[in-house]
């Protein structure tokens, strides 16, 4: 509850201005609801019982009477326009914050942060949980109003009459409790609906994603079963809570009946001992219509705060990320072709080590194939040449300055790492090749020529306009690694990191986008190679296990060693 | 999204669905869902259908939902008469018990109230009792529609069980049926709740005085047109809204799943300038959301006070006249504030009910999509041991597309070793699916030991023809159960002794946990390699006469690679097997090489033979060997 509190002022004090306006409008609402009971009951006394008791009433009365109708109900409207336009404004804008909050820090954060974090995860803290932090904002200025109206209608009552205060106070507190008592008894069971639903979900998802399975092991009748299981879960909590609601939901309609009905009985005698007046009973009656519902809004808040406390912390957890380190002063890469060099580079993800003392250096231009088993620490090292990552101990230079030292601008210009998966992004093919960079359309082509890309692309209806991913074109496995390679390429990096980039290539226009690499690419290029065709491009083969590199030489010499050889026939047997 | 403060019931609701929302379907789902949803012919109809139509067609579907129409007419009535219970009153005491002719009669006035408050109190066990039964119903009649819809989806063929569509599948047994479930437990009572209200409070003005209540109805009913009107743009900012919140999801979305990209291309600066542009313009769509539905409220509350002042007015004036009095009169004030609650409730009802029957229809329309695979009464029973293989003038196209099969004709003898290789696209991996009947040809018969496929018992046909798919699809269970799938009174003995006639016995022992290890979602605890070894297995236990391989195209790591090769090569022997083959090295060893092209077969022979006639496979071959052989020293 205090965090609740804290996090609730923080909102309202960064969003004052539109907070303030609209509290302005709760309690100008509230004060015109409770006006409106007071108007009705003089118009009571005033005009209906001078019409049919004292043989009538004047035009100009009722005159007024219409008017101070009208006048209190176009307040009222004022005061709720402000109060949920500006109020909505608030919380919206509190949501922009957070969510520009979040978002600035994951592109802060090292890569590393992101490896097990679910994507779906990410998502939720960047939408839904700044949305749900803010939502205590809501019933915030209603619930303000809310109390201003019992404030108001309390005194009021005071006035016209001690009994039918009395009964507004044994009614009201009682409603309030049962309103209570039921969010608290109701909020098991309505969650475990929602993980029920969740488990419906899940098996469905499953079960849709294994059809060939199922269908040619004859396994629906099983499925159905899995499913019907979970679904009459689902629906034995669902009726928990509907047992619930049956009890809550039309005693909520009956109790403030009741609560009219006390107050009839006791204001007719009341009225009769010319305690009160038939205005005055109408008032009040009135009043029990407008009281009976706001205790809830206020329990809405109460109950909203903690939700908003959770999602909050999750997206001060986010916000609690470290930051990637930026050097302070940098220095400048020579010009012209650089060399890359691994100085004594360790690396360990968790407990394991993947990268141990590999120290190599490759000469500018050169062309080296990193091979090795799964796991052998081929990506990592990639990575680390790339700074994606930076070496736990010892250190990468390119052109003989440390990569630590460089100009992030700088080296992104000078440098270009392709993934075996190819992030495309929906937009057009000509964006996702210069990512709003300003390149001519010669550039784009060259590259794409040498990606092998440039054919798929002209055939596209729109060529480098077409729409990639879900509203556009889609593109094979092949034809996405093709435009990644085209992206890399047409930045002219001095440095090209392959990692297993042209997987999903077929063999055939591999062969003919290695050699185009080899004959127009003057980069000092790293390779990691699956095929026999990719290794035969590098000068140098590197083979790396457990982490470090165990042998190195040009693939022939590399083949008298028998647990290379032992390699390359492996990747031999391999799919085309 | 926004929440209507005023009202806590729909506030609870959208809550809800927002919640079923969040926790059933994957971030960004609802608009790849309307990108991909199921189109069938039949469903294409019914997208045209009203929602008249619609709901003719699902209550038809679901009669359970019938009898739930019944109990929340009653549980309609119930509430309606606790509610005009007060305002009834309220004229009965002041015109009988206070200024009546006798004055103060305090026994009336007890006795009203007391009859009064019994009544409440009878009608409020009415309506829980009813509203209890329809809860009852409703979720039974959905349990079942849920059910029937999800063995629908399974045996649907497989064209609808593409990867892009299996969000909006899930969709349709998950957040489709919730929001019916809202709908016949929220918007559907509210409805009929509300129309009876505003009825029956209408009724009672009318007997208090036909002319006033006349007064009331005219002022009152251009508000239904206006809330019309707001409700309607409403709902299109929410359109906008669902948009941009879209927009922003897939921003987001780029950047955590690019994050790399993001990283090794310094493309931050970009990022969040596309970032900033996606949350300004959902800002946007939320604040002009919120300016419909800042004024929904208000127009009911000026309508109500415009009544209210008019029928004071004229009841004031003319009342006397019209042979109204007093206690009429206030009651009329109440009855005004008794109309307006409902009038405003199902106007925010209505983006419920468009939300429930845009469901029900998606529902209806996937069990309408026809099922294309029905098996036959008494099957065949095919014989133990390898069988004989024949296509005849096979065709084939998916529902919608070109022709995948252009007439294939081909005689595969019983025991034989078979590889189809072809490109991408050729038509090679249907031959697969028809082996296995996911698909029935759309001309032409397929003959698996000399009965025609469409003839044979399912039971005999799954256990006499098995499909190794490439993906090595795992439940998220145990290796064992996982090979157990298909026939569960398999002993763990016999899995065991499966494995190891596989020669994978070693491999089960290294496995921490063994044959009751822990396979993970989608069984990715094991790697590519691993999880075909464990269908291999499950193949194995089957032992069926005709083995059809779809070969794995991605990578495995040389150990796995060397079980898997063995552990093939003992799975096939005495089999007769298909194999669709990515390697070469497969149709090295082949009897018979089938070579596909464009849905044809365009050549056959052995390896040896089609190498020797210089044709499309002999070209296929030596671009494969170029590449993998040239540099190794052979």
């Amino acid at each position: 509850m205090r965090r609740g509190g804290a996090l609730l002022w923080l909102s309202v004090r960064t969003q004052a201005g539109p907070f303030t306006i609209s509290i302005v409008g709760a309690t100008l609402f509230a004060v015109m609801a409770v006006g409106g009971t007071v108007i009705l009951g003089r118009i009571t006394d005033q005009v209906i019982i001078p019409a049919f008791e004292e043989g009538g009433v004047s035009h100009r009365a009722v005159a007024i009477a219409a008017a101070a109708v009208m006048a209190a109900s176009l307040l009222r409207i004022a005061g709720v326009v402000m109060r949920r336009y500006f109020g909505q404004m608030a919380q919206r804008r509190m949501q922009m914050l957070w969510f520009t909050r979040v978002t600035d820090r994951y592109l802060a954060v090292p890569l590393s942060w992101f490896d097990d974090r679910p994507t779906g995860q990410l998502l939720a803290h960047a939408d839904a949980d700044c949305e749900r932090s803010t939502i205590a904002m809501q019933p915030l200025p209603f619930s303000i109003g809310v109390l201003v109206i019992i404030a108001v209608s309390m005194t009021l009552l005071a006035f016209v009459d001690p009994v039918l205060l009395a009964v507004a106070i044994g009614l009201f507190p009682g409603l309030a409790l049962i309103n209570k008592a039921y969010t608290k008894r109701v909020e098991g069971p309505a969650a475990a609906t929602q993980a029920r639903v969740g488990d419906v979900s899940a098996v469905a998802h499953e079960s849709f994603e294994a059809a060939l399975l199922v269908k040619t092991l004859g396994l629906e009748n099983r499925e159905v079963a899995r499913l019907e299981n979970k679904a009459d879960q689902l629906r034995q909590e669902r009726l928990i809570v509907g047992r619930l609601r049956a009890g809550f939901e039309p005693g909520l309609d009956a109790l403030p009946s009741l609560g009219t009905i006390a107050l009839l009985w006791l204001g007719a005698g009341r009225l009769a001992s010319g305690a009160i007046t038939t205005g005055e009973l109408v008032q009040a009656m009135v009043l029990f219509g407008i009281l009976a519902f706001p205790f809830r809004i206020v329990g809405f808040l109460l109950e909203e705060l903690p939700r908003a406390v959770v999602a909050n912390e999750r997206v001060q957890e986010v916000l609690a990320a470290p930051e990637r380190v930026i050097p302070t002063t940098t220095v400048a890469l020579p010009d012209g072709p650089v060399d890359v060099v691994l100085d004594a580079v360790s690396f360990a993800h968790g407990p394991d080590t993947v990268v141990k003392e590999v120290s190599v250096r490759i000469a500018p231009g050169e062309v080296v194939a990193l091979v090795g088993a799964t796991g052998a620490g081929k990506s990592t090292l990639c990575s680390l040449i790339a700074h994606l990552i930076d070496p736990d101990s010892g250190s990468v230079l390119i052109g003989g300055v440390p990569i630590l030292e460089t100009d992030p601008v700088e080296f992104h210009r000078a440098t270009a790492l392709v993934f075996q998966e190819s992030f495309l992004f929906s937009d057009t093919v000509r964006e996702n090749l210069t990512m709003g960079d300003d390149i001519d359309d010669d550039v784009i082509f060259a590259a794409l020529d040498i990606a092998r890309a440039r054919t798929f692309v002209e055939r596209l209806p729109h060529g480098l306009d077409d729409e990639l991913g879900e509203r556009g074109v889609t593109l094979s496995g092949g034809q996405r690694q093709r435009l990644s390679l085209a992206r890399a390429l047409l930045r002219q990096p001095r440095v090209l990191v392959l990692d297993d980039a042209t997987s999903a290539v077929d063999a055939t226009v591999e062969r003919a986008i290695l050699d185009g690499l080899r004959h127009s690419v003057a980069a000092t290029t790293v390779i990691v190679a699956h095929r026999i065709s990719t290794i035969a491009l590098a000068d140098r083969v590197l083979m790396l296990d457990g982490g470090r590199i165990t042998a190195e030489g040009t693939h022939r010499e590399l083949l008298s060693q028998p647990t290379y050889a032992a390699l390359v026939r492996a990747y031999e047997q391999a799919p085309q | 999204m926004s929440y209507p403060d005023e009202d806590l019931g729909a506030l609870e609701e959208l809550d809800a669905i927002v919640d079923v929302l969040v926790d059933s379907a994957p971030p960004g789902s609802h608009d790849q869902e309307r990108r991909h949803s199921i189109i069938s012919d039949e469903e294409e109809a019914l997208r045209d259908a009203g929602a008249i139509a619609v709901l003719r067609r699902g209550l038809a579907i679901t009669p359970e939902l019938r009898q739930g129409v019944t109990l929340t007419i009653a549980l309609a009535a119930a509430t309606a008469l606790g509610k005009l219970a007060v305002p009834i009153l309220i004229q009965q005491i002041l015109d009988r018990g206070v200024y009546g002719a006798n004055g103060y009669r305090p026994g009336f006035v007890a006795a009203a109230c007391g009859g009064a408050s019994v009544g409440i109190i009878v009608l409020y066990f009415i309506s829980r009792a009813t509203f209890l039964r329809l809860v009852r119903s409703a979720e039974a009649s959905l349990l079942g529609l849920r059910v029937r819809t999800f063995r629908h989806i399974q045996q649907l063929s497989l064209a609808d069980h593409v990867e892009q569509r299996r969000g909006a599948l899930v969709a349709r047994v998950t957040s489709d049926i919730e929001t019916l479930a809202q709908f016949t437990e929220w918007g559907a009572v509210a409805w009929i709740v509300d129309t009876v209200l505003i009825i029956t409070t209408i009724g009672v003005m009318f007997i208090y005085s036909p002319p006033l209540t006349a007064v009331v109805v005219a002022v009152f009913l251009p508000l239904l047109p206006a809330l019309g009107y707001l409700q309607r743009r409403q709902l299109a900012a929410y359109d906008e809204l669902r948009n941009a919140v879209g927009g922003t999801l897939s921003e987001v979305s780029e950047l955590v799943t690019g994050a790399p990209l993001v990283l090794a291309y310094g493309l931050q600066r970009r990022t969040r300038r596309r970032l900033d542009k996606a949350i300004r313009t959902q800002y946007k769509a939320q604040m002009g959301a919120a300016k419909w539905f800042a004024i929904m409220f208000p127009l009911s509350d000026f309508f109500g006070a415009l009544t209210l002042a008019t029928v004071i007015s004229v009841g004031a004036l003319n009342g006397p006249a019209w042979g109204l009095n007093l206690g009429k009169l206030v009651a009329f004030v109440f009855l005004v504030n008794l109309l307006l609650a409902p009038i405003a409730e199902l106007s925010e009802i209505l983006d419920q009910t468009q939300t429930a029957i845009a469901g029900w229809r998606k529902i209806l329309g996937v069990l309408a999509t026809p099922i294309d695979v029905t098996e036959p009464e008494n099957g065949a029973t095919l014989p133990d041991g390898p069988l004989a293989v024949d296509f005849e003038g096979l065709r084939f196209s998916y529902r919608t597309g070109d022709e995948v099969l252009r007439g294939i004709d081909l005689h595969l003898t019983p025991g034989a070793y078979v590889a189809v290789v072809g490109e991408t696209g050729s038509g090679k991996t249907t031959i697969a699916k028809l082996l296995c009947r996911l698909a029935d040809p759309t001309m032409g018969t397929l003959r698996v030991g000399g009965t025609d496929l469409r003839l044979v018992a399912p039971e005999s046909r799954r256990s006499a023809v098995r499909m190794v798919p490439q993906d090595g699809f795992l439940f998220d269970t145990t290796i064992a159960e996982n090979v157990r799938v298909g026939a569960p009174e398999t002993t763990d003995e016999e899995i065991r002794s499966a494995f190891e006639s596989l020669g994978l016995g070693g491999w089960l022992e290294d496995v921490p946990g063994g044959l009751h290890a822990p396979v993970g979602e989608r069984g990715t605890s094991l790697s590519v390699g691993e999880r075909q070894l464990v269908a291999l297995a499950r193949a194995q236990l089957g032992n069926p006469g005709l083995l059809v391989l779809d070969e794995a195209t991605s990578s495995v790591d040389p150990k796995t690679e060397q079980a898997l090769t063995e552990a093939l090569e003992r799975l096939t022997t005495g089999r007769t097997v298909v194999n669709i083959a990515h390697r070469l090295s497969s149709a090295e060893r082949a009897d018979l090489v089938v070579v596909v092209d464009n849905g044809r077969v365009v050549e056959t022979g052995t390896h040896a033979e089609l190498v020797a006639a210089g044709g499309t496979y002999a070209a296929l071959y030596s671009s494969w060997l170029g590449n993998t052989r040239v540099l190794s020293g052979d």
